[in-house]
Protein backbone atom coordinates (compact mmCIF):
# COMPACT_ATOMS: atom_id res chain seq x y z
CA UNK A 1 0.00 0.00 0.00
CA UNK A 2 1.85 2.74 -1.48
CA UNK A 3 0.09 6.33 -1.89
CA UNK A 4 0.68 8.04 -5.22
CA UNK A 5 3.46 9.47 -5.84
CA UNK A 6 2.24 13.47 -6.14
CA UNK A 7 1.08 12.98 -2.62
CA UNK A 8 4.40 11.78 -1.55
CA UNK A 9 5.97 14.58 -2.67
CA UNK A 10 3.91 17.45 -2.11
CA UNK A 11 3.49 15.82 1.27
CA UNK A 12 7.28 16.11 1.49
CA UNK A 13 7.32 19.62 0.52
CA UNK A 14 4.58 21.03 2.79
CA UNK A 15 6.06 19.05 5.57
CA UNK A 16 9.75 20.89 5.20
CA UNK A 17 7.36 24.13 4.96
CA UNK A 18 5.86 23.69 7.79
CA UNK A 19 8.98 22.33 10.01
CA UNK A 20 10.73 25.22 8.69
CA UNK A 21 7.83 27.84 9.77
CA UNK A 22 7.44 25.83 13.22
CA UNK A 23 11.09 25.86 14.40
CA UNK A 24 11.38 29.69 13.38
CA UNK A 25 8.05 30.24 15.78
CA UNK A 26 8.80 28.27 18.56
CA UNK A 27 12.42 27.57 19.33
CA UNK A 28 14.18 29.43 21.63
CA UNK A 29 17.66 30.13 20.85
CA UNK A 30 19.05 32.26 17.68
CA UNK A 31 21.34 29.36 16.21
CA UNK A 32 18.03 26.83 16.24
CA UNK A 33 16.29 29.58 14.19
CA UNK A 34 18.74 30.17 11.40
CA UNK A 35 18.72 25.86 10.83
CA UNK A 36 14.37 26.29 10.71
CA UNK A 37 14.92 28.95 7.95
CA UNK A 38 17.38 26.75 6.06
CA UNK A 39 14.90 23.88 6.10
CA UNK A 40 11.52 26.25 5.53
CA UNK A 41 14.16 27.69 2.66
CA UNK A 42 14.65 23.45 1.03
CA UNK A 43 10.83 23.34 1.49
CA UNK A 44 9.85 26.44 -1.00
CA UNK A 45 12.26 25.38 -3.29
CA UNK A 46 11.33 21.66 -3.57
CA UNK A 47 7.73 22.88 -3.99
CA UNK A 48 8.94 25.33 -7.19
CA UNK A 49 10.90 22.27 -8.64
CA UNK A 50 7.70 19.89 -7.94
CA UNK A 51 5.44 22.68 -9.51
CA UNK A 52 7.50 22.35 -13.29
CA UNK A 53 7.50 18.54 -13.09
CA UNK A 54 5.75 16.36 -16.22
CA UNK A 55 5.32 12.95 -16.66
CA UNK A 56 7.05 11.28 -19.77
CA UNK A 57 9.43 14.41 -19.84
CA UNK A 58 13.54 14.17 -20.18
CA UNK A 59 15.80 16.56 -18.24
CA UNK A 60 16.05 20.11 -20.03
CA UNK A 61 19.09 19.38 -21.91
CA UNK A 62 19.31 18.21 -25.25
CA UNK A 63 21.19 15.03 -25.76
CA UNK A 64 22.59 12.42 -28.26
CA UNK A 65 21.31 14.19 -31.67
CA UNK A 66 19.65 16.95 -30.53
CA UNK A 67 15.94 15.67 -31.01
CA UNK A 68 13.49 17.74 -29.82
CA UNK A 69 11.24 15.79 -27.24
CA UNK A 70 9.05 16.52 -24.23
CA UNK A 71 10.93 18.40 -21.26
CA UNK A 72 10.18 19.52 -17.94
CA UNK A 73 9.91 23.34 -17.32
CA UNK A 74 13.38 25.46 -17.21
CA UNK A 75 11.65 28.08 -15.63
CA UNK A 76 11.23 27.35 -12.10
CA UNK A 77 14.60 25.25 -11.96
CA UNK A 78 16.26 28.55 -13.31
CA UNK A 79 14.88 30.49 -10.32
CA UNK A 80 15.38 27.49 -7.49
CA UNK A 81 19.11 27.89 -9.20
CA UNK A 82 19.38 31.35 -7.54
CA UNK A 83 17.56 30.80 -4.70
CA UNK A 84 19.54 28.07 -3.34
CA UNK A 85 22.72 30.18 -3.66
CA UNK A 86 20.88 33.68 -1.92
CA UNK A 87 19.43 31.40 0.53
CA UNK A 88 23.38 30.60 1.31
CA UNK A 89 24.11 34.49 1.61
CA UNK A 90 21.70 35.25 3.88
CA UNK A 91 22.64 32.24 6.27
CA UNK A 92 26.21 33.73 6.37
CA UNK A 93 24.30 37.37 6.74
CA UNK A 94 22.19 35.93 9.76
CA UNK A 95 25.31 33.75 11.13
CA UNK A 96 27.44 37.16 11.29
CA UNK A 97 24.29 38.62 13.16
CA UNK A 98 24.00 36.33 15.67
CA UNK A 99 28.26 36.21 16.58
CA UNK A 100 27.60 39.55 17.08
CA UNK A 101 24.42 39.41 18.96
CA UNK A 102 25.90 36.52 21.37
CA UNK A 103 29.06 39.00 22.16
CA UNK A 104 27.15 42.13 22.97
CA UNK A 105 24.90 40.47 25.16
CA UNK A 106 26.17 37.12 25.70
CA UNK A 107 23.71 34.40 25.34
CA UNK A 108 21.92 33.08 22.37
CA UNK A 109 17.86 33.03 23.64
CA UNK A 110 15.76 34.83 21.83
CA UNK A 111 13.34 35.34 25.21
CA UNK A 112 16.85 37.04 27.21
CA UNK A 113 17.70 39.15 24.40
CA UNK A 114 14.47 40.86 23.21
CA UNK A 115 14.61 41.83 27.43
CA UNK A 116 17.79 43.35 27.19
CA UNK A 117 17.27 44.84 23.95
CA UNK A 118 14.42 46.77 24.99
CA UNK A 119 15.68 47.59 27.88
CA UNK A 120 18.40 49.03 25.90
CA UNK A 121 16.09 51.20 23.72
CA UNK A 122 14.21 52.60 26.94
CA UNK A 123 17.79 53.74 28.06
CA UNK A 124 18.74 55.14 24.91
CA UNK A 125 15.31 56.89 23.96
CA UNK A 126 14.98 58.61 28.02
CA UNK A 127 18.98 59.55 27.13
CA UNK A 128 17.94 61.92 23.87
CA UNK A 129 14.43 63.27 25.60
CA UNK A 130 16.50 64.72 28.57
CA UNK A 131 17.04 68.48 27.70
CA UNK A 132 19.85 70.09 27.00
CA UNK A 133 22.53 66.41 26.55
CA UNK A 134 21.66 66.06 22.73
CA UNK A 135 20.82 68.45 20.28
CA UNK A 136 17.41 68.72 19.26
CA UNK A 137 17.27 67.65 15.77
CA UNK A 138 13.18 68.21 15.27
CA UNK B 1 8.80 1.33 -7.43
CA UNK B 2 9.90 4.40 -7.81
CA UNK B 3 6.97 5.37 -4.93
CA UNK B 4 8.72 2.86 -2.65
CA UNK B 5 12.05 4.86 -3.14
CA UNK B 6 10.43 8.69 -2.95
CA UNK B 7 8.30 7.09 0.06
CA UNK B 8 12.01 6.24 2.05
CA UNK B 9 13.83 9.51 0.94
CA UNK B 10 10.60 11.71 2.05
CA UNK B 11 10.45 10.32 5.51
CA UNK B 12 14.28 10.27 5.86
CA UNK B 13 14.07 13.79 5.09
CA UNK B 14 11.27 14.92 7.52
CA UNK B 15 13.00 12.72 10.04
CA UNK B 16 16.13 14.82 9.74
CA UNK B 17 14.54 18.04 9.92
CA UNK B 18 12.64 17.18 13.22
CA UNK B 19 15.19 16.27 14.72
CA UNK B 20 17.44 19.11 13.64
CA UNK B 21 14.94 21.21 15.66
CA UNK B 22 14.58 18.47 18.54
CA UNK B 23 18.25 17.07 19.16
CA UNK B 24 20.17 19.13 21.77
CA UNK B 25 23.61 19.26 20.62
CA UNK B 26 24.05 21.83 18.28
CA UNK B 27 26.55 19.50 15.89
CA UNK B 28 24.12 17.33 15.69
CA UNK B 29 21.41 19.25 14.58
CA UNK B 30 23.70 21.05 11.99
CA UNK B 31 24.49 17.64 10.54
CA UNK B 32 20.78 16.87 10.64
CA UNK B 33 19.99 20.05 8.10
CA UNK B 34 22.62 19.03 6.04
CA UNK B 35 21.08 15.30 5.58
CA UNK B 36 17.95 17.45 4.74
CA UNK B 37 20.00 18.55 1.85
CA UNK B 38 21.44 15.59 1.05
CA UNK B 39 17.70 13.66 0.34
CA UNK B 40 16.44 17.12 -1.24
CA UNK B 41 19.22 17.01 -3.65
CA UNK B 42 18.32 12.93 -4.46
CA UNK B 43 14.82 13.74 -5.04
CA UNK B 44 15.50 16.82 -7.17
CA UNK B 45 17.54 13.97 -9.69
CA UNK B 46 14.29 11.80 -9.13
CA UNK B 47 12.40 15.39 -10.41
CA UNK B 48 14.75 15.40 -13.38
CA UNK B 49 16.32 18.53 -12.25
CA UNK B 50 19.93 17.87 -12.60
CA UNK B 51 21.14 21.33 -12.25
CA UNK B 52 19.06 22.34 -9.19
CA UNK B 53 20.04 18.90 -7.48
CA UNK B 54 24.03 19.68 -8.35
CA UNK B 55 23.78 22.88 -6.57
CA UNK B 56 21.95 21.74 -3.96
CA UNK B 57 24.26 18.29 -3.33
CA UNK B 58 27.05 21.34 -3.53
CA UNK B 59 25.91 24.27 -1.68
CA UNK B 60 23.05 22.89 0.91
CA UNK B 61 25.40 20.20 1.93
CA UNK B 62 28.80 21.45 1.42
CA UNK B 63 29.18 25.30 1.81
CA UNK B 64 25.95 25.49 4.06
CA UNK B 65 27.06 23.02 6.16
CA UNK B 66 30.60 24.42 6.41
CA UNK B 67 29.07 27.94 7.22
CA UNK B 68 27.03 27.05 10.31
CA UNK B 69 29.81 25.07 11.44
CA UNK B 70 32.22 27.63 11.37
CA UNK B 71 29.64 30.09 12.87
CA UNK B 72 29.17 27.11 15.83
CA UNK B 73 32.99 27.20 16.39
CA UNK B 74 32.89 30.97 16.80
CA UNK B 75 29.78 31.22 19.08
CA UNK B 76 31.77 28.51 21.31
CA UNK B 77 29.18 25.93 20.76
CA UNK B 78 31.43 23.31 19.89
CA UNK B 79 30.72 21.10 22.58
CA UNK B 80 29.99 16.88 22.32
CA UNK B 81 28.62 16.40 26.08
CA UNK B 82 25.23 19.19 26.14
CA UNK B 83 24.36 17.99 29.53
CA UNK B 84 27.21 19.04 31.71
CA UNK B 85 27.92 22.86 31.31
CA UNK B 86 25.18 25.00 29.31
CA UNK B 87 21.44 25.20 29.87
CA UNK B 88 21.25 28.90 27.68
CA UNK B 89 21.84 26.19 24.82
CA UNK B 90 18.28 24.39 24.94
CA UNK C 1 0.17 31.91 25.28
CA UNK C 2 2.39 32.24 22.62
CA UNK C 3 2.84 28.82 22.44
CA UNK C 4 -0.89 28.32 21.97
CA UNK C 5 -1.04 30.56 19.06
CA UNK C 6 1.79 29.50 17.46
CA UNK C 7 0.58 26.14 16.81
CA UNK C 8 -2.99 27.61 16.00
CA UNK C 9 -1.07 29.62 13.07
CA UNK C 10 1.02 26.35 12.08
CA UNK C 11 -2.48 24.55 11.57
CA UNK C 12 -3.54 27.32 9.74
CA UNK C 13 -0.23 27.42 7.49
CA UNK C 14 -0.75 23.47 6.73
CA UNK C 15 -4.32 23.75 5.70
CA UNK C 16 -4.03 27.05 3.53
CA UNK C 17 -0.44 24.79 1.58
CA UNK C 18 -2.36 21.62 1.69
CA UNK C 19 -5.38 23.19 -0.13
CA UNK C 20 -3.16 25.11 -2.78
CA UNK C 21 -1.03 22.58 -3.96
CA UNK C 22 -4.36 19.87 -3.75
CA UNK C 23 -5.16 22.56 -6.56
CA UNK C 24 -2.06 22.24 -8.38
CA UNK C 25 -2.18 19.77 -11.31
CA UNK C 26 1.31 17.67 -11.06
CA UNK C 27 3.02 16.30 -13.75
CA UNK C 28 1.00 18.45 -16.54
CA UNK C 29 2.10 21.67 -15.77
CA UNK C 30 0.39 24.68 -18.36
CA UNK C 31 4.37 25.89 -19.60
CA UNK C 32 3.31 28.75 -21.52
CA UNK C 33 6.53 30.05 -20.91
CA UNK C 34 8.69 26.50 -20.99
CA UNK C 35 6.91 25.56 -24.05
CA UNK C 36 7.96 29.01 -25.67
CA UNK C 37 11.29 28.18 -24.65
CA UNK C 38 11.93 24.88 -25.30
CA UNK C 39 11.24 25.44 -28.90
CA UNK C 40 13.40 28.75 -29.30
CA UNK C 41 15.89 28.01 -26.73
CA UNK C 42 18.76 25.92 -29.04
CA UNK C 43 18.34 28.36 -32.06
CA UNK C 44 18.54 31.25 -30.50
CA UNK C 45 20.70 30.86 -27.75
CA UNK C 46 23.12 27.59 -28.77
CA UNK C 47 23.15 26.16 -25.57
CA UNK C 48 22.04 22.44 -24.82
CA UNK C 49 20.83 22.99 -21.09
CA UNK C 50 17.92 25.02 -21.32
CA UNK C 51 18.74 25.88 -17.55
CA UNK C 52 21.76 27.67 -18.79
CA UNK C 53 19.81 29.66 -21.52
CA UNK C 54 16.96 30.82 -18.86
CA UNK C 55 19.58 31.58 -16.54
CA UNK C 56 21.92 33.65 -18.67
CA UNK C 57 19.93 34.58 -21.58
CA UNK C 58 16.50 35.03 -20.67
CA UNK C 59 16.63 35.81 -17.26
CA UNK C 60 20.43 37.48 -17.10
CA UNK C 61 18.87 40.41 -15.32
CA UNK C 62 17.80 37.99 -12.94
CA UNK C 63 21.34 36.79 -12.60
CA UNK C 64 22.45 40.12 -12.28
CA UNK C 65 20.56 41.22 -9.09
CA UNK C 66 21.01 37.64 -7.64
CA UNK C 67 24.82 38.66 -7.85
CA UNK C 68 24.51 41.64 -6.31
CA UNK C 69 22.28 40.39 -3.16
CA UNK C 70 25.17 38.15 -2.77
CA UNK C 71 27.91 41.07 -2.40
CA UNK C 72 25.30 42.97 -0.24
CA UNK C 73 25.05 40.29 2.32
CA UNK C 74 29.02 39.85 1.69
CA UNK C 75 29.53 43.17 2.60
CA UNK C 76 26.89 43.35 5.29
CA UNK C 77 28.79 40.02 6.64
CA UNK C 78 32.02 41.97 6.51
CA UNK C 79 30.77 45.00 8.22
CA UNK C 80 28.68 43.52 11.37
CA UNK C 81 31.83 41.88 12.14
CA UNK C 82 34.42 44.87 11.63
CA UNK C 83 33.54 46.04 14.95
CA UNK C 84 34.72 42.85 16.70
CA UNK C 85 38.58 42.52 16.99
CA UNK C 86 39.63 39.70 15.29
CA UNK C 87 42.59 37.63 14.60
CA UNK C 88 43.43 34.51 13.00
CA UNK C 89 43.38 31.31 15.20
CA UNK C 90 46.28 30.26 16.49
CA UNK C 91 45.67 26.49 17.14
CA UNK C 92 48.36 24.03 15.91
CA UNK C 93 48.10 22.58 12.40
CA UNK C 94 45.93 20.27 11.81
CA UNK C 95 46.48 16.29 11.92
CA UNK C 96 48.43 14.67 9.43
CA UNK C 97 45.22 13.16 7.13
CA UNK C 98 43.79 16.43 6.96
CA UNK C 99 46.90 17.70 5.51
CA UNK C 100 48.22 15.79 3.27
CA UNK C 101 43.95 15.60 1.72
CA UNK C 102 44.27 19.06 1.53
CA UNK C 103 47.25 19.10 -0.63
CA UNK C 104 46.21 16.30 -2.73
CA UNK C 105 42.53 17.46 -3.22
CA UNK C 106 43.88 21.27 -3.64
CA UNK C 107 44.45 20.40 -7.82
CA UNK C 108 41.86 18.72 -8.28
CA UNK C 109 38.96 20.51 -6.70
CA UNK C 110 40.21 23.37 -8.86
CA UNK C 111 40.31 21.34 -12.13
CA UNK C 112 36.67 20.35 -11.64
CA UNK C 113 35.57 23.39 -10.62
CA UNK C 114 37.32 24.88 -13.64
CA UNK C 115 35.62 21.85 -15.96
CA UNK C 116 32.02 22.19 -14.03
CA UNK C 117 32.18 26.14 -15.23
CA UNK C 118 33.59 25.66 -18.58
CA UNK C 119 30.91 23.23 -19.87
CA UNK C 120 27.81 25.00 -18.18
CA UNK C 121 25.87 25.55 -21.58
CA UNK C 122 26.19 21.98 -22.25
CA UNK C 123 26.05 19.80 -19.33
CA UNK C 124 24.19 19.75 -15.82
CA UNK C 125 26.59 22.82 -13.98
CA UNK C 126 28.00 26.17 -14.71
CA UNK C 127 28.98 29.17 -12.74
CA UNK C 128 27.49 28.75 -9.70
CA UNK C 129 28.56 25.07 -8.72
CA UNK C 130 31.90 25.27 -9.94
CA UNK C 131 32.05 28.75 -7.86
CA UNK C 132 31.11 26.92 -4.91
CA UNK C 133 33.94 24.27 -5.40
CA UNK C 134 36.68 26.88 -6.35
CA UNK C 135 35.76 28.51 -3.31
CA UNK C 136 36.14 25.03 -1.13
CA UNK C 137 39.65 24.40 -3.13
CA UNK C 138 40.72 28.11 -1.72
CA UNK C 139 39.14 27.26 1.94
CA UNK C 140 41.30 23.45 1.65
CA UNK C 141 44.53 24.71 3.17
CA UNK C 142 42.53 26.95 5.71
CA UNK C 143 41.87 24.07 7.44
CA UNK C 144 44.97 22.13 7.35
CA UNK C 145 46.37 25.29 8.92
CA UNK C 146 44.19 27.47 10.73
CA UNK C 147 46.92 30.24 11.45
CA UNK C 148 47.32 31.40 7.75
CA UNK C 149 44.34 33.59 6.38
CA UNK C 150 43.35 34.24 2.71
CA UNK C 151 44.56 37.05 0.88
CA UNK C 152 41.42 39.53 1.20
CA UNK C 153 42.87 41.70 -1.18
CA UNK C 154 42.93 39.65 -3.93
CA UNK C 155 39.84 37.87 -3.51
CA UNK C 156 38.47 41.61 -3.68
CA UNK C 157 40.16 42.19 -6.64
CA UNK C 158 38.90 39.09 -8.56
CA UNK C 159 35.53 39.96 -7.29
CA UNK C 160 35.15 43.22 -8.85
CA UNK C 161 36.68 42.08 -12.03
CA UNK C 162 34.64 39.68 -12.55
CA UNK C 163 31.37 41.20 -11.72
CA UNK C 164 32.85 44.12 -14.00
CA UNK C 165 32.99 41.58 -16.72
CA UNK C 166 29.93 40.47 -16.45
CA UNK C 167 28.05 44.11 -16.59
CA UNK C 168 30.28 45.11 -19.41
CA UNK C 169 29.39 42.12 -21.49
CA UNK C 170 26.00 43.08 -20.81
CA UNK C 171 26.40 46.84 -21.56
CA UNK C 172 28.63 45.82 -25.09
CA UNK C 173 25.26 43.63 -25.96
CA UNK C 174 23.18 46.80 -25.37
CA UNK C 175 25.14 49.03 -27.49
CA UNK C 176 25.54 46.39 -30.54
CA UNK C 177 22.39 44.18 -30.49
CA UNK C 178 19.98 46.94 -28.56
CA UNK C 179 19.27 45.13 -25.61
CA UNK C 180 21.27 44.13 -22.01
CA UNK C 181 22.83 40.79 -21.61
CA UNK C 182 21.73 39.71 -25.43
CA UNK C 183 23.79 36.82 -26.27
CA UNK C 184 26.14 37.99 -29.27
CA UNK C 185 29.16 36.45 -30.94
CA UNK C 186 28.25 33.19 -33.26
CA UNK C 187 26.31 30.39 -31.80
CA UNK C 188 28.26 28.01 -33.11
CA UNK C 189 27.68 24.00 -33.17
CA UNK C 190 25.14 22.47 -30.91
CA UNK C 191 27.02 20.83 -28.46
CA UNK C 192 30.72 21.99 -28.92
CA UNK C 193 32.38 23.18 -26.02
CA UNK C 194 33.10 26.87 -28.22
CA UNK C 195 29.34 27.69 -28.54
CA UNK C 196 26.22 29.39 -27.65
CA UNK C 197 27.93 33.36 -27.71
CA UNK C 198 28.61 35.11 -24.83
CA UNK C 199 27.47 32.72 -22.29
CA UNK C 200 30.43 30.74 -21.80
CA UNK C 201 32.28 33.95 -20.87
CA UNK C 202 28.85 35.15 -18.81
CA UNK C 203 29.48 31.85 -16.57
CA UNK C 204 32.99 31.68 -16.38
CA UNK C 205 32.44 36.07 -14.86
CA UNK C 206 30.05 34.68 -12.46
CA UNK C 207 31.57 31.42 -11.15
CA UNK C 208 34.68 33.43 -10.21
CA UNK C 209 32.52 36.17 -8.97
CA UNK C 210 30.69 33.25 -6.93
CA UNK C 211 33.56 31.79 -5.74
CA UNK C 212 35.47 34.79 -4.43
CA UNK C 213 32.81 36.09 -2.63
CA UNK C 214 32.12 32.91 -0.77
CA UNK C 215 35.59 32.25 -0.15
CA UNK C 216 35.68 35.65 1.46
CA UNK C 217 32.79 35.27 3.22
CA UNK C 218 34.31 31.64 4.67
CA UNK C 219 37.49 33.60 5.24
CA UNK C 220 35.38 36.37 7.32
CA UNK C 221 33.59 33.27 9.85
CA UNK C 222 37.57 31.90 10.16
CA UNK C 223 38.86 34.11 12.33
CA UNK C 224 38.35 34.46 15.89
CA UNK C 225 37.96 37.30 18.66
CA UNK C 226 40.33 38.55 20.85
CA UNK C 227 39.59 38.63 24.34
CA UNK C 228 40.27 41.80 25.76
CA UNK C 229 38.99 41.62 28.92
Amino acid sequence: MIPDISSILFSGAIGLLVIGVGGLLLSNNAYRVLLALVIAEAGANLMLVIAGYRWDAIAPILTGDFTPQPMVDPVPQAMVLTAIVIGVGVQALALTLIIRVKKAYGTLNMVEIKKRMEMDFDRLSQEANQPGKLEDNS
Amino acid sequence: MIEAFVLILVIIMLAAALSALLLDNLIAATASASAVSIALATIFIILRAPDVAMTEAVVGTGLSSLILVLGLKRLKLWQLDTQSDNEEVK
Amino acid sequence: MYQFASFVFLLGFLFLISVITGFLPLGEPPMLVGQVIQNNAASETGASNFVTSVVLGYRGIDTLGELSILFAAATAGSLVLSGLKQKSIESGDAGFLVKSASELFFPLLIVVGLYIVLHGHLTPGGGFQGGVILAAAFFLPLLAKPSKSINSLALGLIEGLSGAAFIIIGLIALFNEGAFLKPFFENGELGSLISSGTLPLLYIAVGLKVGAELASLLNLLNQEEVNDS
